[in-house]
C-alpha cells in the first residue's frame, strides 16, 4: 500500500452497481473500473457473441460540438479541420469513425463522431477525453462552443439478442441501422442511442443522463439475456473484431495508412474529392494514400496454445538477429478458442500467411500473419 | 503433508518426491486459465525460482518453485485443458513433481492454517 499521496481514482455513476455484482475493479485511464465480473473474462466474451452483455463505458469523454453560427454546417467544416473523414457529408441521425490527428499525421485519438442535427457529439477515449478537449477548444473555439457532457453516462449493450432487449424499452430501435442514431426516451429519460459498437457484433451505444444510468442497466439486466461485462471482455472481443485500442495499436506515432484505418478517410478528403486535405498531416497523409505506407498493422496466429502479447518482438525465423516487427495487441480469443495478436510490419512484409517467429520468454513462438478480424463482424448494414 | 508458499503455491510431500501446484485462491485471482507452460522434466529448480507460467486471457503469471528440486514429472494433461487448474487446482490440476533434495526446506513452509490467515488478511470486503 503506497504511503505517498495518491489522486483518487473517479468512479462512474454504475460504481454501486458494478460493486453489488461481485466486479473485480481495477484502474483504469483514472476511473475504478471494472475488469470482470464473477462470471469471468472467458463466459462474460461468450456471453456477448451468443446473446447480449450490457458494459459501462461511462469513463469515455463525450464531448458536444456546436456552431456558433452557421447553423451545424459550420460546425461540420470546422471538424474536418480536425479530422480526415467527411463530416459534411455525415447526415443528420448518423455517425462515423474519424482519427482525431497531429501535424505529423499521427493519431491523438480515435472517435466516433455523430451528427444530432443542431449539434454534434464526440465520444473519445477515456485516457484521452481530456487533451482532446483542450485541443478542439483551442482548434475550434472561433467557430463552435465546446462542452464535456459530464452529466451523462455511457453504456454499450452488445451481442444477437442485443436488438431485442433494447426494443423492449424502445421499439423503434429495431428499425435502426449499424451507425443510425436516435434519440430517444428510454425509462422517461432523454437518450441518444448509437447502432454502433467496439465487439465486431450488432449493438448500441446509449448515452443516459447520470443520475438514470443505474436504473437504465438494472431494468437492461432484468432481461435474462443481458449480462454485465466487464473491460477484459471488451478487450478480447474488440481484439477478436480486429479494431485498434488507442495507446496500443495506434498512436501519436501512427498515421492511418500504417493503421489500415485509412478507409475511415472518405473520397471528399483525399486527392482528386471536392476538399482534399484541409487537416494536420496531410501533406504525410495523402503522400500515403496514394503511394502505400512504410509499415502497415496485420493480424497474427501463434502456433500451438501460447498467447503472445503486446511488446513481443517479431523476426523473420528462428535465427535473425534483428526484429522486423513488433506485437501491439495479443491475448487469448475465447471464441476463436485460439491465442490471437496484432501486430506492425514493413509493408512489403504484411502477406497473410507470411511465417514469423515472436520472442516469447526467452525463445521463439512460430506465428503466421493472418486478415483481420478473427471473427465475422454481424453489424446490422 | 500439505504446505503453502506466500505466492499461493502448494506443494504436497510423499517420501522423496514433492507434488506442486497453485491454491483454489490463485486461480480465482486469476480467472480462467488458457494456457499452462511447465518446466521440462530434469530441470534444476531453485527455491523462489520460476518454475512455470500460468496465462489467463488478459495475463501471464509466474508459478514459483516452494523449494528446492529436480523435475521429475510434469501433468501432460493440462497442454489441451488448462482449465483443469480451474476446476480441481488442488488435485486434478496439480503442475508438476519434483524430486527432494533437501527435506527441511519443507519444514519452513506455511501450514495451512497460515495460509488462511494469509489470505483472509489480504481480502477486503
Amino acid at each position: 500500500m503506497s504511503t505517498t499521496a495518491e489522486t483518487a481514482l473517479e468512479r462512474t455513476p454504475l460504481h454501486r452497481l458494478h460493486a453489488e455484482l461481485g466486479a473485480s475493479m481495477v484502474p483504469f485511464a483514472g476511473y475504478e473500473m471494472p475488469v470482470r465480473y464473477p462470471a469471468g473474462i472467458l463466459k462474460e466474451h461468450l456471453h456477448v457473441r451468443t446473446a447480449a452483455g450490457l458494459f459501462d463505458v461511462s469513463h469515455m469523454g463525450q464531448i458536444e460540438v456546436r456552431a456558433k453560427a452557421d447553423g451545424n454546417q459550420g460546425a461540420a467544416r470546422a471538424l474536418e479541420s480536425v479530422v480526415p473523414a467527411d463530416i459534411l457529408g455525415l447526415a443528420a441521425g448518423r455517425q462515423r469513425y474519424a482519427l482525431l490527428l497531429n501535424d505529423d499525421g499521427g493519431i491523438r485519438d480515435d472517435l466516433m463522431i455523430t451528427n444530432l442535427g443542431d449539434r454534434h457529439v464526440i465520444v473519445a477515449n477515456a485516457a484521452c477525453k481530456s487533451a482532446d478537449e483542450a485541443y478542439l477548444r483551442a482548434a475550434l473555439s472561433q467557430a463552435c462552443a465546446i462542452e464535456r457532457l459530464d452529466d451523462r453516462a455511457l453504456l454499450a449493450l452488445q451481442g444477437p439478442s442485443a436488438e431485442s432487449a433494447l426494443a423492449a424499452l424502445l421499439p423503434d430501435v429495431r428499425a435502426m441501422r449499424f451507425l443510425d442514431v436516435r434519440a430517444g426516451r428510454l425509462l422517461g429519460m432523454d437518450c441518444v442511442v448509437s447502432r454502433s459498437g467496439y465487439t465486431g457484433e450488432d449493438g448500441f451505444e446509449i448515452s443516459v443522463p447520470s443520475d438514470g444510468a443505474e436504473a437504465l442497466a438494472r431494468k437492461l439486466l432484468s432481461n435474462p439475456a443481458v449480462a454485465m461485462i466487464g473491460l477484459g471482455a471488451r478487450d478480447s472481443l474488440r481484439l477478436e473484431a480486429g479494431l485498434c485500442l488507442y495507446g496500443a495499436d495506434i498512436d501519436a506515432a501512427t498515421t492511418p495508412c500504417e493503421a489500415d484505418l485509412q478507409w475511415s478517410i472518405q473520397a471528399s478528403r483525399r486527392d482528386g474529392g471536392s476538399r482534399p486535405g484541409g487537416f494536420p498531416g496531410a501533406d504525410i497523409i495523402l503522400d500515403q494514400l496514394a503511394k502505400g505506407a512504410p509499415r502497415k498493422r496485420v493480424g497474427l496466429r501463434p502456433q500451438g496454445r501460447a498467447p503472445v502479447r503486446h511488446g513481443a518482438r517479431l523476426f523473420a525465423d528462428a535465427q535473425s538477429a534483428s526484429a522486423m516487427g513488433v506485437v501491439t495487441s495479443g491475448g487469448f480469443g475465447p471464441s476463436v478458442n485460439a491465442p490471437i495478436a496484432m501486430a506492425y510490419v514493413a509493408a512489403a512484409a504484411a502477406a497473410a500467411g507470411t511465417p514469423v517467429c515472436a520472442e516469447l520468454r526467452g525463445g521463439r513462438v512460430p506465428m503466421t500473419l493472418s486478415k483481420l478480424p478473427f471473427v465475422n463482424i454481424r453489424y446490422k448494414r | 503433508m500439505l504446505k503453502f508458499t506466500s505466492d499461493h503455491e502448494w506443494i504436497l510431500i510423499e517420501n522423496d518426491s514433492a507434488t506442486v501446484g497453485i491454491t483454489q485462491y490463485a486461480q480465482e485471482q486469476l480467472g480462467d486459465l488458457v494456457f499452462v507452460q511447465l518446466p521440462k522434466p530434469g530441470t534444476t529448480l531453485q527455491t523462489g525460482g520460476a518454475a512455470a507460467v500460468v496465462e489467463s486471457v488478459k495475463a501471464a503469471s509466474e508459478v514459483y518453485s516452494p523449494i528446492d528440486g529436480e523435475v521429475v514429472a510434469v501433468n501432460e494433461g493440462l497442454a489441451g485443458n488448462p482449465a483443469l487448474v480451474n476446476s480441481d487446482p488442488m488435485n486434478k490440476g496439480w503442475l508438476f513433481k519434483l524430486k527432494i533434495t533437501d527435506r527441511t526446506q519443507f519444514d519452513k513452509l506455511m501450514d495451512e492454517q497460515a495460509y488462511r490467515s494469509l489470505i483472509d488478511g489480504s481480502s477486503h470486503s
